[in-house]
Order: C-alpha cells, then structure tokens, then sequence
C-alpha cells in the first residue's frame, strides 16, 4: 500500500482551566487522549462511539480546526501540527469537511451557488464565470439541478443541502474529508442517498474519508475500516468486516448489540448482509 | 445510483433567471407592513426635499426684509416670516438638507467607527475585546451636552463640531450591537464550515459576520438618525450647534421661542418637520426589525 492519506500519531486535547501559580494542577477534561491512526487513499476509516466520545473533536483536531495539545498529524505527506497558518489555510483546498446539519453549516444569507463556489474564491484564480460554472457542474453532479443555484438555504430540504454540503467540499478536488455524522439530521430515505453519493464520490475520485458516525448500520455500509472510541480513547479498531463479526472489545460487542432491531442478548453480529441501510429490520 | 428525483424541471441555466435585491424576502416583507410603507414615502418626500430645497423654496432663505418681519401666512409667504422678515418656508425647505447631511454625518461616522470596533472585539475575544469594552464603556459614561459642549468650547461652534460629539456619544450602541451579534454568529457552524472550506479571517468577517450583524445595525441606525436630528435641534436651539444665519430646524425652535407670545405659528413648522423626520426614521426603524426577523434556522417562514 502506498503513503497514507492520513496518519495520526499521540493525538491528545484537554479542555478546562490551565495551570495557573495559584493552581498547579487544576481540573483538566481529557477529551482525546493519545489517538492514533492511518487511513490509506481512497479508504474510509469509520469512527463510532457513543455522544461525548471524542468522535467529532478526533475529526477538527486532524483538520486542525481545532488546535491539538500533542501528537502528530501526517496529512498528505505534509506535517499538519507544524503548519504555519497561510499554509494550513491553503491545505484546505486538499482536505475538508462536511458537517452534521447541513441547515446550519450553510450560510442562511448565501445563495446555493455562492455557497459552493466559494472555496474556489479562496484557492483558485478562477473568474466569477468559471466559478459558477464549476459550481454548476459540480451541484450537477451530487443530483441537484441549476433551479438550485438560485435558491437560498431555507428553501431547499435537509438532504438537498447535505448535497450542497458535499458539492462546497468537493469543488477544490480535496483528497480527504472528515464527515462529521453527514446523515445523522435526514430521514432514514435521504440517509441511503446520501451515503451512496457518498461512496460513489469516493470510487470516482479516490477521495480518502474519516468517516464518523454513532450509527453502526451506517458505518458498516461505508468504511473499509472502523475504530471505536470511548470516553476520548481509542478502544479497537481493524478492517470493518472483523470488526463486525468478531469484535474483541467487550464496548465494541455492546456497540453492537445495541443496534436497534436486535434483541440485547444477541451478543454477535450476524454478519455478512449486505442490503443497504434502513432495511435492515 | 446518486439520481435521487430532485426537482420535477432541471432550469437551464439560462433560463433560471438570477434573483434581483429587490426580490429579496426582507423587501417583501418590508412592503407588506403599512406603517414602514408610510415611514418609506415620508422619508423619501422629506429626501427629495433635501435635495431640491434650494431649487423648490419659493424666496431666498437668507434674504432680509425687515419692512414685512413677523407677517403670518400669507399669500406672499405661505407659512409667514420670521423676525428678520425672511420667508419660513424657504428656511424650512433649506434647512431640511442641512439637518439630512447632519444626521447622515454623524450617524456615518459612528458606523465608521462602532462597526469595525464591534466586529473585531466580538470575532477576537479575550485581551482585545477586554480593551476595546473598557474603552467603550468609558465613552458610555460621557453626558451627551456636556461632552458637546466641551467639543464645541475646543474646536469651536459650529453644526459639524456638535455632530462631532453626537457621534462620539451613538458610536456605543453600535459596538455593542454590533459585538453582540458578532459574537452570536462567530459560534455558527457555517463560520466554523468557512474555516474548513480555507476561508481566511478577512473574508469571514467580510462576508459571513458583517451580513449577519448587518440587519440589527440598519435598526439601529434608523433609531439613530432620529435621535440624531432631536440631538441637532436641541444643541443648535442651546446655540451649540448651527449658527446664524445658517437654517436649521433647531435654530428656527430657537427663533420661534424667542417670539412665542407675538408670532406663535413660527414654531409649528419646524416641530412639524422633525416630528415628521423622526417618526419616519423610528417607524422605518421597526419595520426593517420586524422584516429581518431571524430568518436562519428555522427554516425562514
């Protein structure tokens, strides 16, 4: 396998008071506590856990939109941590996110094609005439239409702005994208949808994804791999379908179980279905 | 299979017509409310009297006549003459402008100032913010006559020094607006979204802060204008703000006060135009925060 898109090595952050003259050692939350990873190009890395996991803050600590405390970030052969801000401002053309509400994660006061044309403002040279172009071609391709481009957030549904969401971070051709529970505020219909463009984005363009979600049905249909976290650790992690079948975490089985539709004391995942989510019960 | 029936006719881009500003929500909304509807027409009357002022008053405003001083009105002078026998309602015209240009300066000068300062300290946080508030609060304590008089006792009398010293005494009310709100939407996903999409700062707060602060700002800034032109009325009636033979509303009151008992009509029309002025701005003022209610999250209706 070549170089990972993604490696992250000893990724710590602590959230409360710093030690102050007074207070030596003050009460500090440990919210991810030396994580680390790879994820090769064109896989999708699955990160599960339950709420207050660390899950979302793993994702804004490898994009650094959050700064780490300690621990490496390797993305795309470039040094994250010690990026200096110009830089890591440019680097966002190459690794983006898409976030979990897409009806606040777009600007209430931008129309459609402002909103996705944007990034190509902050890293291209193109003219506005090319911008809304691409836009176009790009809004095309996640299935909406060019009536779209004119409309403003609020007129459109949560899984037309999801794909919104998804055509803003893919404009820059980005070979990486932390998918913050992409599909955890559509209805069960829309999630399938989105969640296929998804992977079809992926075998189109070789797009590497931190895929993370709560939803185990929905992980198990889109990463090749899958870590589990709790209380900001990493417990276990391996290939999705070892996950699946045979989890060694005692956590991991409990994950499992929990899926609705099956009764708790099923402690082993069955395994080896693959119709795609929603019908699963 | 991403072909999920969106919408029932793909538009051509060419035949998607793109949305004009005046088909925005907030104009629609705007229209649909009778008062803002009035407080529109009056301030444009009163605008377009601004500008033609000179051109429409029928004598010159300045022009001394001391044989017909203190005539009611008349047919020669529609709304009388004053003590120095200069016809009421070309001042009244005149004067309209001087006071617009008054306000506009001293209101403009206040956002020059407020609006970068609100939207740094709210964006920044911390030290920065600490400062700049400190500072501001400073100012807040300011008495507004006082402090006119002192600007007016240094740089000398004069409507533009007293407009001065009200724009130093509104310049708080847009920090703090304008703060508040930045602060509000600084914690909005689709800021943190712009940050993930290598936005720079500049643009963010171009771009994404200044439009979502910009709503409260223009009710604020409609508020203002009113309490502008009392502020010019009442400094220039005290002899702090225009000086004779300069027309302005506030210096007509005083004329008027000054022949009450003799020629009392001399204080209707100035009174009638800045409760006009005032009433529009403040109607104006309610209309727009009443069309620009929030409009984000809820969905919009």
């Amino acid at each position: 396998m070549s170089e990972p898109t993604l490696s992250v090595r000893g990724l710590t952050k602590t959230y409360g008071a710093r030690p102050t003259l007074l207070r030596r050692d003050p009460h500090r939350l440990t919210a991810v506590d030396e994580v680390g990873f790879e994820i090769a190009p064109g896989q999708t890395l699955g990160l599960v856990g339950e709420s207050g996991a660390g899950k979302s803050t793993v994702g804004r600590l490898v994009l650094r939109l959050i700064e780490p405390d300690a621990g490496t970030i390797d993305l795309l052969g470039t040094d994250l941590a010690a990026l200096p801000r110009g830089d890591l401002r440019r680097m966002r053309a190459r690794a983006t996110m898409i976030f979990q509400d897409p009806y606040t994660s777009l600007n209430p006061r931008m129309l459609i094609k402002d909103a996705v044309a944007e990034p190509l403002i902050m890293h291209t040279d193109d003219s506005r005439r090319v911008r809304h172009a691409k836009a176009l071609d790009m809004v095309r391709r996640v299935g909406l239409t060019a009536a779209h481009m004119e409309r403003y957030p609020y007129e459109m549904s949560g899984g037309q702005l999801q794909r919104v969401a998804i055509a803003r971070a893919l404009i820059t051709d980005p070979a990486f994208i932390v998918c913050d529970e992409p599909v955890a505020a559509l209805d069960v219909s829309t999630q399938a949808q989105v969640i296929n463009l998804l992977n079809d984005l992926q075998q189109e363009r070789g797009i590497s994804y931190l895929f993370i979600s709560h939803d185990l049905r929905l992980v198990r249909l889109i990463a090749d791999e899958v870590a589990v976290m709790r209380r900001g650790r990493l417990l276990e992690k391996g290939p999705a379908v070892r996950l699946f079948d045979a989890p060694e975490h005692a956590y991991t089985r409990e994950l499992l179980a929990a899926i609705p539709g099956r009764t708790p004391r099923a402690r082993r995942f069955t395994g080896g279905r693959s119709e795609p989510v929603g019908h699963e019960r | 299979m991403t072909a999920a029936p969106v919408s029932a006719h793909d538009g051509d881009p060419a035949t998607v017509r793109p949305r004009r500003w005046y088909q925005s929500r907030i104009l629609r909304r705007l229209r649909r409310n009778k008062a803002a509807v009035f407080s529109i027409v009056v301030l444009i009357l009163i605008g377009l009297i601004a500008v033609l002022g000179e051109w429409i008053a029928p004598q010159d405003p300045n022009k001394v006549e001391l044989t017909s001083r203190l005539m009611g009105p008349s047919g020669a002078h529609l709304l009388g003459t004053d003590e120095l026998g200069r016809d009421v309602l070309s001042r009244l015209l005149v004067a309209t402008r001087v006071d617009l240009l008054a306000s506009a300066q001293a209101v403009g000068l206040a956002l020059l100032v407020g609006v970068p300062l609100g939207i740094v300290a709210g964006y920044a946080g911390g030290v920065t913010d600490a400062i700049v508030s400190r500072v501001i609060d400073a100012l807040m304590t300011l008495p507004p006559l006082i402090l006119a008089v002192v600007v007016v006792a240094i740089l000398g009398p004069g409507l533009r020094n007293a407009m001065l010293a009200i724009s130093v005494v509104i310049i708080p009310s847009f920090y703090r607006i304008v703060r508040a709100s930045t602060q509000g939407a600084r914690s909005e996903l689709y800021i943190e979204s712009a940050r993930a999409s290598g936005c720079t700062s500049w643009r963010i707060l171009w771009r994404h802060i200044l439009p979502a602060v910009a709503p409260p700002l223009l009710v604020q800034a409609s508020f203002s204008a009113s309490v502008v032109i009392v502020a010019e009325a009442s400094l220039s009636f005290l002899g702090l703000g225009a000086r004779a033979p300069q027309a302005t509303w506030g210096l007509m009151l005083n004329d008027a006060s000054s022949n009450l008992t003799t020629a009392s009509y001399l204080i209707y029309p100035p009174t009638v135009m800045v409760a006009l002025t005032i009433l529009g701005f403040s109607l104006l003022g309610d209309g727009l925060r009443d069309a620009m209610g929030r409009q984000t999250t809820d969905g919009g209706r």
